[in-house]
């Protein structure tokens, strides 16, 4: 009977311990659980699966518009005239002598260039932009690289399907494999590229 | 302007004082008429926070050819590149004033530091709000670690030095524009005080599945990095001090990352967000840029780690030589992987090395300061540098980095003809860690010779 209870006694105990192990609990208790506001306000960095997207949408026709008053003054009219980086064109330059980098060329997520528009532009208004407006001209931006169509709409859900032309043109396929390489060599000269 | 007169007149100075002991002429009774110290007779000022001597020059520089001079439209403000003058610098620490930095299109921001929240949240347990006062409450580390801008060393700089000479058409800008500056003055070494980042995750309690973090800043871009985990819990530091007082704002006041070895745009500053996911996110400076693209038109991306690098300080390209004779060679070389083991010096092209003394102690990812005496013979010659680390990785010469990225020709092209090799792959330009050679002529002057060869 002893034997018994002890033994049931003591896997009980070390998964408590697990437990508390697991649970991390904290040491100094310092610091206070953020606010609803303040999460909504700051968890906005957008990753490749949009969790972080807010509801809104827009297509390149409303995103034209918006692209005239609040980029064109840098990127040019047409996008590619700069004084700013270029963003139209490029597509299947990569591997000649002059590559050209475009969101449309080079970015292998649609989700980076919203990210991007959305918290860094326009330079001096970074941020200004509603998720209406970002969707509007991302998605002019995607027309004007032929990747999507003039009246497709982009939403927290379509943004995600968009298939940007260089989704394989990076190396190592999965970073989490650089990440725990030690080593300082680059990789190109171990990994292969990915696949399609 | 850290101009070469300057530098040129204190090394005439200093070699006629050699010159003159040398053949033992100096004589005694103008030895006894030394100077001694004039008093400051300008009206005082306060010195309660300190400055250097009027006499003193050295400065960073500001990156030519930069976004700033081709959009004029754009209203002043954004903080730029500036970049720390190697040639003036003495042991290992690079003063906070000289530190390199890069804006990456930000206006310097202006953080009230009763006001600035550090958030943790995403996959924890209890997401937490820090104040700088909280912060400053939990256990603290001070560490030397480099910092290195991954694009630093690259031919771009090179092509944009000599455009933005070219297109300024000042020969003012030509005498006080150099290689050792302008091309390799993207990294500085600091003392940082802080929090290890771990003790903050831990606090927070980090769920099973997180891999990554995504560290946001509070500039005006927002500027953003994914940071693996793992390197998290390992030695990253979120800090508020650099060399015994506040993060300067240029730096992150008052509060930024500092991630030991790794390239530089994961040292995010004003830091004000820090999410643990389980992926990486994509963002504009892993995927778009601060990627390295090979000849046949792929990208490799999250490299993260800094190769073993090492440079002559002096003499490089700022100096001038004023004759013959005894000359300390110095230098620093650092690492992203452990600690520099190694600095070999070549003072007649390659064909033989000598080990170098190695200031001590030696940090892990931090500059470390080597010498080496040399008599110069006054005849053409080229110096050079190689470190090793202690896990035996050796810098590589330009033409075996080209090997290195893909160059598949035989033999490969970088380093007998790098400027082709750059024309035929423009922008793999990232982790540049080429041996840097300095050519001396035998008037003295010291020239590139890495790019202009």
């Amino acid at each position: 009977m002893r034997f018994i209870r002890a033994s049931l006694f003591l896997p009980a105990t070390v998964l408590a311990m697990c437990g508390a192990a697991m649970a991390q609990s904290p040491t100094y208790k310092v610091g206070r659980p953020p606010t609803e506001a303040e999460l909504r306000a700051w968890d906005n960095v957008v990753g490749p699966d949009g969790k972080e997207l807010p509801q809104g949408s827009g297509s390149a026709k409303e995103g034209a518009k918006v692209y005239a008053g609040k980029c064109s003054f840098c990127h040019g009219q047409n996008g590619t005239e700069g004084p700013a980086p270029r963003l139209i064109g490029g597509v299947d330059s990569l591997s000649t002598r002059n590559p050209v980098l475009t969101l449309g060329s080079f970015w292998p997520y649609a989700t980076t260039v919203w990210d991007y528009i959305n918290r860094s532009m326009p330079r001096d208004a970074e941020g200004s932009l509603t998720p209406d407006q970002v969707y509007a001209v991302t998605a002019y931006l995607l027309y004007k690289n032929d990747i999507i169509k003039e009246a497709d709409v982009l939403d927290a859900k379509t943004l995600l399907k968009v298939q940007m032309p260089n989704r394989f043109g990076f190396f190592p396929a999965k970073p989490e494999a650089a990440a725990k390489n030690g080593n300082w060599k680059p990789n190109w000269n171990q990994a292969k590229p990915a696949s399609r | 302007m850290n101009s070469r007169n300057p530098n040129r007149r204190g090394f005439l100075k200093r070699g006629a004082a050699l010159a003159g002991l040398a053949v033992g002429a100096m004589p005694f009774a103008r030895a006894q008429s030394l100077p001694g110290a004039a008093a400051d007779e300008r009206p005082p000022k306060d010195l309660s926070y300190g400055e250097r001597s009027r006499f003193e020059n050295s400065v960073r520089t500001v990156t030519l050819g930069g976004p700033r001079d081709i959009i004029p439209g754009l209203p002043a403000g954004e903080m730029g590149q500036r970049l720390t003058p190697l040639q003036d610098s003495t042991g290992i620490i690079t003063p906070s004033s000289l530190h390199f930095m890069t804006g990456r299109g930000s206006r310097l921001p202006d953080i009230d530091p009763r006001e600035h929240r550090l958030m943790i949240h995403g996959m924890v347990d209890r997401p937490l709000v820090f104040t700088m006062e909280e912060l400053k409450r939990l256990p603290s580390v001070s560490r030397i670690h480099f910092i290195e801008c991954a694009g630093n060393s690259g031919m771009s700089h090179y092509k944009a030095m000599v455009k933005g000479i070219e297109v300024a058409n000042s020969p003012a800008l030509t005498k006080s524009t150099f290689v050792i500056q302008q091309v390799h003055g993207r990294v500085s070494t600091s003392e940082w005080t802080g929090v290890l980042l771990s003790v903050l995750l831990k606090e927070a309690g980090v769920q099973k599945n997180a891999s990554w973090l995504v560290a946001e800043g509070a500039d005006s871009n927002r500027h953003s990095k994914s940071i693996p985990l793992e390197k998290g819990m390992d030695d990253v530091i979120v800090a508020y001090s650099q060399n015994g007082e506040a993060v300067r704002p240029e730096q992150g006041y008052p509060l930024r990352m500092v991630v030991p070895g790794w390239e530089g745009v994961s040292n995010v500053k004003y830091l004000r967000s820090i999410k643990v996911v389980d992926t990486p996110y994509y963002l504009k400076v892993e995927t778009a840029n601060y990627t390295n693209m090979t000849p046949d038109g792929k990208a490799s991306w999250y490299e993260f780690q800094v190769g073993p690098k090492s440079l002559i300080t002096f003499p490089s390209d700022a100096h001038q030589l004023p004759g013959r004779g005894l000359f300390e060679i110095s230098g620093l070389a650092w690492s992203g992987r452990g600690a520099i083991s190694r600095v070999e010096v070549s003072t007649n092209g390659g064909k033989t090395w000598k080990d170098a003394q190695l200031q001590q102690p030696v940090f892990r990812k931090a500059f470390t300061r080597f010498r080496l005496g040399w008599n110069w013979d006054g005849e053409e010659t080229l110096i050079q540098s190689r470190c090793t680390n202690e896990f035996g990785d050796v810098q590589p010469t330009m033409r075996q980095l080209g090997k290195l990225w893909g160059d598949k020709r035989e033999p490969p092209i970088a380093g007998s003809d790098v400027e082709t090799f750059w024309q035929t792959a423009p922008i793999m330009e990232f982790f540049s860690n080429p041996i840097q050679p300095w050519k001396v002529g035998r008037d003295g002057s010291v020239q590139d010779a890495l790019y202009k060869s």
